[in-house]
């Protein structure tokens, strides 16, 4: 059934340690074989020639908004956006309204997923009940509904004990917390890292201490309590190096960092543009490049979009006023191939291995490798194209890019899942 | 020569002759207000709006002053009698606003960025009167006309600013402004009140009052906003007042002819003695007569930009 031959493309496959010209044969939305010069001729054939085949690509942190905020996202609108940044599965964070903190809501989100999705979507469930950081949320029934790992992100787990727990208690299903670190009581007010640029425009200060005292924290309960650990949106060199110190010690700690830390720094607020107020925030160019340092090492397992939607009205307003957050999936792979992989910082396999195989294996979901068996979920790359982002033309409901004008080498032309093309822009 | 800019947004990035113009300007407006009748046509016809979102009575008299005496008409929003409502945006505001058709918008503002945010909104040429705690660079400017009355220059002069540096736009501005000058800028207050990486923008950091004021050209208190205290960012007032207050003694080290000022209001006892803001080197009265002439100089030359 539905047999389809994917030829003569490079096959960009960090896990197998690939990267030459094959043919990929797929049948029954699973791979087949992988090849050169596969001769048999399946119904349907797309030539890659001179384009990069690559795992698909997983996005393990998405904000899809629905249920409740369906003016900024949907689950289609979402799904739609990830299609067309190269992305064949995301992973969607408890934040809605209701929050994900039971079955039902694992469900609906799953079965709207099914109904109108066109890429694989992951429920991620809330740590704690509502958000509140007070109580464990049933982690069991929403991991049987379908919850891949468990995260109260958008909002740190300021309880230590309840962070314990929840790292203790997730190890009796294997699945991952996802921790968003950042101490309340040293962000207080603050909206931008705190540091020259913040001092100089008179906004409050975030300090980057308010991430790596969490981090710290993390790890260490982690070592003690064993449980997956794994840290959203890494934005200081000396959280790597807390990381890197864990790691060291044992402790199978992932971490993820986003397209938008590996490529701005805190000089971008400067004309207090809402765009670029994020959370963690943009930090200094140093921490830049302590985080393209580690993706290009293999030190960072995911690269992340941290995609969050916002109103265009919610944006427009005063710095400190306007929400966080910044779209993210249709813009990641163009700006990561263009800034990164272009410049000779990262290699491009490196960057293939944090886009498909790294996220697969934090999140223990299928995916991230081209070989036989696998599912047949590819992004297709064409390092050559040339085109310049336009929030306008987003498939996303939301059009919050600090990326909005950007001129980009490389993007994503062909994206597919379980052997259907579900986007093509060759 | 590039065109000058549309808007006077912050002393950031303000280059010395702009700035030296807007002085100069303010220099030859000076005497107006000394004249039986203080009034010259240069702005007849041009509409000034001063939209004060956050109240302040003196620099919206300052500038409502200013726009009059150059024949100006002159519409004052504050937050409450405008459409500011609830609700309604500072980008809704700018829009209700352009149907006014201003020349120029003076706004005040809370937020950090909001006279960026309206610059980006209107046709008019927005002034910066105070944007929460970044900018508020009339005021600067009003302090470098009154340090030339008494230097000639700003060059070469040892500036201190001693308090909230954190929280303080007219900090903000002044060195920005002073460093384009020439001036060595110095900061003194509580390392809580001192934001991290502030040596960034060209100045020196002291935490002793009286190591910053030796010699001192310039000495400048801050206002010490009382809820500070409560933010818990100083243990009391009268502790600040013992390690940071302005003194008789303190001011003292200053150079001999070195000048004392504050953007007011004061707080007597607390940033600066009684006998020193009354004393003869505060020149704190004349730097209230300059924000005048500053502010005249500033609506003339961007509502007269365009040649309109
Ligand atoms: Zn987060």
């Amino acid at each position: 059934m539905d047999r389809l031959l994917l030829r003569g493309a490079r096959v960009v496959d960090p896990a197998s340690g690939l990267d030459g010209v094959r043919d990929v044969l797929v049948a029954g939305g699973r791979i087949v074989s992988v090849a050169a010069g596969i001769t048999e001729r399946p119904p349907v054939t797309i030539d890659l020639d001179g384009l990069v085949l690559a795992p698909g690509f997983i996005d393990m942190h998405v904000h899809l908004r629905e249920p409740g905020q369906e003016h900024k996202e949907t689950i289609a609108s979402g799904c739609a956006a990830a299609a067309a940044g190269g992305f064949t599965a995301i992973a969607s964070m408890a934040n809605t309204e209701p929050v994900n903190d039971c079955r039902a809501v694992t469900e609906m989100i799953l079965a709207e997923a099914r109904r109108h999705g066109s890429v694989r979507v992951y429920p991620v469930g809330a740590v704690s009940k509502g958000l509140e950081g007070r109580e464990l949320a049933p982690i069991g029934e929403m991991v049987e509904a379908g919850a891949v790992a468990v995260s109260d992100d958008g909002r740190p787990i300021e309880d230590a004990s309840l962070m314990r727990r929840a790292l203790q208690y997730a190890r009796l299903f294997g699945i991952p917390v996802l921790a968003h670190e950042e101490d309340p009581s040293l962000v207080g007010d603050g909206v931008a890292h705190e540091g020259p640029v913040a001092a100089r425009l008179g906004l409050p200060g975030w300090p980057a201490a308010a991430e790596d005292s969490m981090i710290a924290r993390d790890l260490l309960l982690a070592e003690d309590v064993g449980g997956r650990l794994h840290i959203q949106h890494v934005t200081t060199g000396r959280g790597l190096e807390l990381i890197r110190w864990s790691r060291a010690r044992g402790v199978p700690v992932t971490c993820e960092v986003t397209p938008h830390h590996l490529t701005l720094t805190d000089e971008a607020i400067e004309g207090f543009g809402t765009n670029y107020k994020m959370n963690p925030p943009l930090r200094t160019e140093e921490d830049r490049r302590a985080l393209v340092g580690a993706l290009a090492g293999g030190e960072v397992d995911a690269v992340a979009t941290d995609h969050a939607p916002h109103h265009r009205d919610e944006k427009a307003v005063e710095f400190r006023q306007a929400p966080f957050g910044v779209v993210g999936l249709e813009t990641a792979v163009p700006v990561l191939l263009d800034r990164l992989v272009r410049t000779g910082e990262v290699p491009l396999p490196a960057l293939v291995a944090a886009l498909s195989t790294g996220p697969a294996r934090a999140l223990g979901v299928a995916g991230g490798r081209i070989a036989p068996g696998e599912p047949a979920d590819f992004t297709v790359l064409d390092l050559e194209r040339e085109r310049t982002v336009e929030a306008a033309g987003f498939r996303s409901r939301a059009s919050n890019t600090p990326f909005e004008g950007w001129s980009l080498t490389g993007w994503p032309v062909m994206t597919v899942v379980a052997g259907r093309v579900i986007h093509d822009s060759r | 020569m590039s065109a000058p800019p549309r808007h006077l947004l912050g002393t950031r990035g303000l280059p010395a002759e702009r700035a030296l113009e807007i002085l100069e300007t303010a220099e030859s407006f000076r005497e107006v207000s000394l004249r039986p009748i203080k009034k010259v046509p240069a702005l007849r016809g041009k509409t000034v709006v001063n939209l004060f979102v956050e109240p302040s009575t003196r620099t919206r008299v300052s500038f409502e002053l200013a726009a009059k005496r150059l024949s100006a008409d002159a519409v004052n929003l504050s937050g409450s009698a405008s459409s500011l409502r609830k609700g309604e945006t500072l980008a809704d505001t700018a829009r209700t606003l352009e149907a006014m058709h201003p020349d120029v918008i003076v706004i005040r503002h809370p937020e950090p960025g909001a006279a960026h945010l309206l610059a980006r909104h209107t046709r008019a040429a927005v002034v910066n009167a105070g944007d929460g705690t970044h900018e508020h660079p009339t005021q600067a400017l009003l302090d470098a006309m009154t340090i030339r009355h008494h230097f000639g220059r700003l060059a070469g002069l040892k500036v201190v600013l001693v308090g909230d540096i954190a929280h303080s736009r007219v900090a903000r501005s002044d060195i920005h402004l002073f460093r384009t000058l020439g001036a060595e800028v110095t900061v003194c207050g509580p390392p809580t009140l001192i934001p991290l990486g502030i040596e960034d923008l060209g100045v020196r950091v002291a935490y002793r009052i009286e190591e910053a004021v030796e010699g001192a050209d310039v000495v400048m208190a801050l206002r010490m906003q009382l809820e500070r205290q409560r933010g818990g960012f100083v243990p009391s007032l009268a502790e600040y007042s013992r390690l940071f207050g302005l003194t008789a003694e303190r001011i003292e080290r200053m150079a001999p002819d070195g000048i004392v000022m504050h953007p007011g209001p004061m707080n007597r006892g607390i940033e600066i003695g009684g006998e020193v803001a009354d004393g003869p080197r505060a020149v704190i009265t004349e730097q209230v007569e300059n924000g005048v002439a500053v502010r005249m100089a500033v609506l003339y030359l961007l509502a007269g930009a365009d040649g309109g």
